[in-house]
């Protein structure tokens, strides 16, 4: 019986399905056109105003080439990139850089955690309140937070030095580096924990309230509920909310520009690269800088993906 | 809850909100200051005076303020408009139609996103230098696109995922016209999506900063937050804090207002995709 209907079943199939097939792959070929024509533009766009300005980097980064001098242009190779790299300025830089990023992603997580575990439990009329209130950071531009933060720690004007405990009258915050820098941690975290807050309190929504519930009932304390039930449930959305934290602080610059221009030794990657290209016109430094920047960028994505496994995708909704 | 717990979180809640918007109300009470005032370190102004306003407005401080409030609107504007319109286009055909290349759409936004900004300034200075886009309105627009489109394509392709579709269909076959069906059904589903998304990619060119210094250098098309830290005061020897600070307000007072009408919306945008698995 069965040697009869399979070859029927094989025979009659191709029959069938190959004017469909063929539809179908006409309807294929029109939505492919048809979604280029339209995604097209914006992909374009998106390339050609990051594509060209790093090759353009790349090519500038291997000449000598100052805008006040600009017959002396040269080709010397990677020259450029061995005088930064064996610069001290650069290291610090860079060594600052990664130490704000280290530093405000990680009081970031938690603060943001404890601000979404807050909006998460407070029901009735003062959740839209902090919900409202909470976005008041993300709304302020950076550069008027960090004149906020600096006007209240600067020594002429700042109500901070009579505030803080065990701190003078007169006592500088931005003539020393590590609390110039502490500062600028502050107005950064102060900026950005809401939108890591926001990501949270999303991810927390999605985990099954029935798995807590059954975890109290088997007498889970709430601290064990935290590590064994909520945090794992949320380790999409951490990571996500962690990885583009991280790249947007290893990006720093404006607080840094505002507060200390980079003095006391504040100086940072993406400030760096400004004062050599805006400020000093040494477009082939400037450009050897902000390629390096671009491929430590490319580090923390390397390593978030492959090391850490976030999964960007998913992460954004698509597959 | 018990009611200790219950007293908890709400304390925990008084604290958010105090956290949230004492910065904001330091500036503000900066801005209020009088010159005399302004190095009393003190939280609030022991004589209440506008006339960090006046000058900002129609004082010495007007100049700069004036143009650049003029240029961030209309620089603004323009970026998120264009950008809007093309991620629009681009996330209707990623949540509706199967085409190769899709993911390559969504990847390619999404490295733009994390592109270092200051890495395209250097080019695009010497560029716009040479082609005659430097400190011009155009030669902003431009380079704000690397900031607005990559977030509406995302916000915006999250939003139109959640669409029925299939309603357009179904309203057809109630004997609608496609374009009928198409106006009457999915614009209105469509709207606060793109709404919400325009909002968003508005306050992304708003907070530029690196642009905003790098790529101009006059009131020809400086936007505010570059002007702010060009302000000089009313004398050399005078700091221009209270100028500063009463501009800085405001810049601050529409986006936030923006983001407390919208607060649902924005939300809403900002956590869509970003937890949808």
């Amino acid at each position: 019986m069965s040697a009869t209907t399979t070859p029927r079943a094989a025979g009659a199939r191709p029959a069938a399905g190959k004017p469909g097939k063929a539809r179908s792959s006409d309807k294929a070929r029109a939505e492919a056109k048809l979604g280029w024509y339209l995604a097209g533009p914006a992909f374009v766009i998106l390339v050609a105003v990051t594509g060209y300005p790093i090759l353009q980097a790349l090519y500038e980064s291997l000449f000598s080439y100052r805008l006040t001098a600009p017959g002396d242009r040269e080709f010397i190779g990677l020259r450029n990139y061995g005088v930064i790299l064996t610069d001290s300025l650069w290291w610090e830089a860079m060594v600052n850089t990664v130490l704000i990023t280290v530093v405000t992603v990680a009081i970031e997580l938690v603060l943001g955690f404890a601000l979404a575990m807050v909006m998460h439990k407070v029901l009735g009329w003062l959740r839209p309140i902090v919900r409202t209130a909470i976005l008041v950071p993300y709304a302020v531009i950076t550069v008027v937070s960090a004149y906020a933060w600096q006007y209240a720690f600067a020594l002429t004007t700042g109500f901070m030095n009579s505030v803080v405990p065990g701190v003078g009258e007169d006592f500088d915050w931005f003539a020393n580096k590590w609390t110039a820098l502490l500062v600028i941690c502050l107005s950064e975290i102060w900026k950005t924990t809401p939108f890591i807050s926001l990501l949270l309190l999303a991810g927390l929504a999605q985990v099954p309230s029935d798995t807590i519930e059954a975890a109290k009932v088997d007498g889970a304390t709430a601290w064990e509920r935290l590590w064994r039930v909520t945090l794992p449930n949320m380790k999409a959305s951490i990571m996500v909310a962690l990885l583009f934290r991280a790249l947007d602080a290893f990006r720093i610059f404006d607080n840094v520009y505002i507060m200390t221009q980079g003095a006391a030794g504040t100086q940072t990657v993406s400030a760096l690269a400004y004062n050599q290209t805006i400020s000093r016109l040494e477009i082939g430094l400037g450009s050897a800088v902000s390629v390096l920047l671009f491929v430590c960028v490319l580090v923390i994505c390397f390593l978030a993906i492959k090391v850490f496994k976030v999964d960007l995708a998913r992460a954004r909704g698509e597959g | 809850m018990s009611t200790k717990e219950k007293l908890g979180w709400y304390l925990g809640a008084l604290l958010i909100v105090l956290y949230a918007v004492l910065p904001v109300a330091y500036i503000v009470s900066m801005s209020f200051k009088s010159e005399s005032d302004l190095a009393n370190k003190k939280f609030f102004p022991t004589q209440w005076t506008t006339e960090n306003y006046s000058g900002i407005f129609a004082g010495s401080g007007s100049d700069l303020f004036l143009p650049a409030l003029r240029n961030s609107v209309i620089t603004c504007l323009i970026a998120t408009l264009i950008a809007v319109v093309l991620a629009m286009f681009a996330a209707y055909a990623i949540a509706r139609l199967n085409f190769p290349g899709k993911r390559v759409v969504l990847t390619s936004a999404l490295a733009v996103a994390v592109f270092p900004v200051i890495t395209m300034v250097t080019p695009l200075f010497n560029l716009w230098r040479r082609v005659g886009l430097y400190d011009t309105i155009p030669g902003l627009i431009i380079p704000y696109l690397a900031l607005t489109l990559p977030i509406s394509i995302w916000t915006m392709s999250a939003f139109f995922r959640g669409i029925p579709w299939d309603m357009e269909q179904a309203a057809q076959v109630d004997g609608a016209t496609s374009w009928q069906a198409f106006r009457k059904v999915i614009v209105p589903l469509a709207a606060p999506g793109v709404f919400t998304t325009a909002i968003i990619a508005f306050f992304i060119a708003w907070n530029d900063f690196v642009f905003g210094i790098s790529l101009t250098s006059t009131s020809r098309a400086q936007p505010v937050p570059a002007a702010l830290s060009s302000f000089t005061g009313s004398s050399y020897f005078v700091q221009p804090t209270g100028a500063i600070s009463a501009a800085a307000v405001i810049v601050t007072i529409p986006v936030v207002l923006l983001a407390l009408v919208f607060q649902r919306r924005i939300v809403a945008g900002l956590t869509n995709g970003a937890v949808k698995g």
